[in-house]
């Protein structure tokens, strides 16, 4: 059975590049902001993309992604916000998933959340604080909807651990390129590549990589060696910087497209891993 | 439930609750923790370690301290005190640090980090790292810090770093986020002293594990002074160290009720509480599944009470399960019942609790009456209110303005006293 992400991945593999994943919170800074803002990037070149599900208690996120999701959420943006930008977004025809913490889909009930984000039109989700031990009812939810379950793995995850979280992953496997919250960095962790390599030996699932890719070039970068570019932060602060400028929601709109674009063609300009 | 020991099972559940809720990046160390933490629980040379440090330099065993006046003045059950704000750093927080940085030092790990609310385990986690000689950093709400800025001072005299905590509430729960994000980005030197019975595996179990200590005397203190088990043991609850601490050697003892105390703020019917039984409901917090105060989205909702100890809006998970499964009972008392047994306990014992320790005093004061005169209540009574003599002095009227007291709340404030 081939999902959309499966669809997506191959479809890129066939035109020897990796895949641009773009993440926004979704109701920052505003429900239909958001709608806009994912719209724009999808325009741009962004292939995947990430509605993030504003959370009370980001432990995984660095400032950026805390402080627009806090706005998100002082905004009143609900779970059934979440699910409409998924349809709206979903409509762009790019493989739609929403990253969440765990607590809001245990919250909703994970078998309605599957059936609800399933009739969005989403294409699965991203969980990084349920583990595979806790993520059994999850996957068989699922599975019965026909959504991916994406994890991730850390460079301090174990070969044994790698294993177990890329036998339950569907639709790709997310390396985390450090150890440390999400945010730009000056350089990708050079833990990054290695990773990919422990994963790709325990599944032929694809790779992206994500934490503290901002910039066309380190996109290069890891396009070099994964299947997939993550980028969440540095597209979060352009609709922070264009709030705290007063800039109109057009000008914040053609900061994402210029940064989408300028990853995407980073991405198409993959620099050859170094053996 | 039959053997309690079997809590947690080998994946740290405790019955539903519990688990392991945290990011791929984190479970390494947990792993390595929990192998540690077994290997050092069944060493000699680590337990005789700890066991020193307990008697030596932390003051073990606490005293048992018959509350005559106070037992007198509520007309009911005889009260007993365990006395861990005799402790050293002023409460029972002693007991775990001291276990948790010994084994920082086993893991060859030269760096604590610590979350701290009123700032009693961020003092006792700031003092075992002076002992042992480990880089400490501690993060606090901002709120909390101008609370209480006796116990940050504390932490700096002895050495320790204080990051105060803006993101979010600006309270424990955002301490705790804060503490997280440091440790997956510097986990392979360093060590999150968690400072209650919460968080991912292990945590909850070793922490309870280290806080046993109280129970374990206090019966055999309350066996030699009464010749018979307590009717009843009352410890207040954020997290639930102390409260885990002295229940547990008692939970295969049927005929002795344990009663937890949650802190009811301003009344749970008015929505400002941090009592996450009687006012929440399962989920997800912090790595672990438990009772906490929610939405119906899920989203955290943020806790209210007097006591920045127990301003936390989860609990521990096996507390969770010791409710669900009815071998122990949750009461809320609220800041001003606590305010008042606060008083009343300085008055007729000259001992000044900590308004965390309050809140238990307040409901063994409705357990004691319940039970009647010939039954026994044991107190946990888990530390001292030194650093709460400002809250308590306002909560009181006992400043005079001019020597810099705010002035007294207008006629909208609640009764006091």
């Amino acid at each position: 059975m081939h999902s959309r992400l499966d669809a997506c991945f191959a479809a890129a593999r066939e035109e020897g590049r990796s895949l641009l994943v773009g993440y926004l919170p979704a109701g920052y800074p505003t429900v239909d902001g958001a709608i806009a803002a994912m719209r724009a990037m999808v325009e741009a070149g962004v292939d995947v993309v990430e509605v993030g599900l504003p959370y009370s208690d980001p432990t995984m996120d660095g400032p950026v992604i805390q402080d627009a999701a806090d706005a998100a959420l002082r905004g009143g943006v609900t779970t059934r916000d979440v699910l409409r930008t998924v349809e709206a977004v979903a409509t762009t025809g790019a493989p739609t998933v929403v990253m969440t913490y765990w607590n809001p889909i245990d919250r909703y009930g994970p078998a309605r959340f599957a059936v609800d984000l399933a009739a969005a039109g989403g294409a699965g989700t991203i969980t990084p604080d349920l583990p595979p031990e806790e993520a059994g009812p999850w996957l068989a939810a699922s599975a019965e909807h026909g959504l991916d379950s994406v994890f991730l793995v850390a460079p301090s995850s174990s070969d044994e651990r790698i294993r177990r979280v890329a036998g339950i992953a569907r639709g790709f496997v997310y390396a985390a390129s450090l150890m440390g919250v999400t945010g730009a960095r000056a350089e990708v962790g050079e833990q990054a590549a290695s990773l990919v390599e422990r994963v790709r030996a325990a599944t032929t699932l694809p790779v992206a990589v994500g934490l503290g890719v901002s910039t066309a070039a380190q996109a290069a970068q890891v396009a070099g060696f994964a299947d997939g570019v993550i980028v969440g932060s540095a597209l979060v602060r352009v609709l922070l910087d264009a709030e705290r400028r007063g800039l109109g929601e057009a000008a914040a709109l053609d900061g994402i497209r210029a940064l989408a674009a300028d990853l995407a063609a980073g991405v198409r300009a993959a620099v050859p891993a170094s053996a | 439930m039959g053997d309690w020991q079997a809590f947690p099972d080998a994946s740290g559940h405790f019955g539903r609750f519990g688990g392991r809720f945290v990011p791929e990046a984190l479970m390494a160390a947990l792993d390595e923790l929990t192998e540690s933490y077994d290997r050092a629980r069944t060493d000699e040379a680590f337990t005789a370690e700890l066991d020193d440090l307990l008697a030596t330099y932390a003051g073990r065993p606490t005293p048992l301290t018959d509350a005559r006046r106070l037992t007198e003045r509520i007309g009911g059950a005889r009260i007993l005190l365990k006395r861990e704000d005799l402790a050293h750093t002023g409460s029972h927080k002693i007991n775990n640090v001291l276990g948790q940085c010994l084994l920082t030092r086993r893991m060859g790990k030269s760096r604590v980090i610590a979350e701290t609310g009123a700032g009693q385990h961020g003092v006792a986690t700031a003092t075992a790292c002076a002992l042992l000689g480990l880089e400490c950093v501690v993060y606090m709400g901002e709120e909390d810090t101008r609370r209480q800025a006796l116990n940050v001072a504390r932490m700096r005299l002895l050495g320790a770093e204080v990051i105060p905590v803006t993101s979010g509430s600006r309270t424990l729960k955002d301490a705790i986020n804060e503490a997280l994000r440091d440790w997956v980005a510097t986990v392979d030197r360093t060590h999150y002293c968690i400072g209650s019975v919460m968080g991912p595996h292990p945590f909850p179990m070793m922490v309870r594990d280290f806080q046993r200590v109280i129970g374990v005397e206090a019966r055999a203190q309350v066996l030699e002074r009464i010749g018979r088990l307590p009717d009843a043991v009352v410890a207040c609850v954020g997290g639930g160290s102390n409260a885990m601490g002295i229940f547990h050697p008692f939970i295969p003892d049927d005929g002795v009720a344990l009663i937890g105390c949650e802190a009811g703020g301003d009344g749970v019917a008015t929505g400002r509480h941090a009592a996450a039984i009687a006012g929440g409901s399962a989920g997800v917090l912090h790595g672990m599944r438990t009772y906490l105060l929610q939405d119906d989205d899920g989203q955290t909702q943020v806790s209210h009470s007097i006591s920045a100890g127990l301003d936390y809006p989860g609990i521990g998970p096996e507390h969770s399960l010791l409710h669900e499964t009815g071998r122990a009972s949750y009461r809320v008392v609220d800041d001003a019942a606590a305010m008042e047994a606060l008083a009343l306990v300085a008055r007729t014992e000259g001992i000044l609790v900590a308004i965390e320790s309050a809140h238990a005093f307040a409901g063994a004061f409705g357990v004691a009456r319940e039970l009647g005169p010939e039954a026994t209540v044991l107190v946990n009574c888990s530390g001292r209110g030194d650093k709460d003599v400002d809250t308590a002095a306002r909560w009181f009227d006992l400043l005079d303005p001019e020597a810099g007291g705010e002035p007294a709340p207008g006629e909208d404030a609640p009764a006091r006293g």
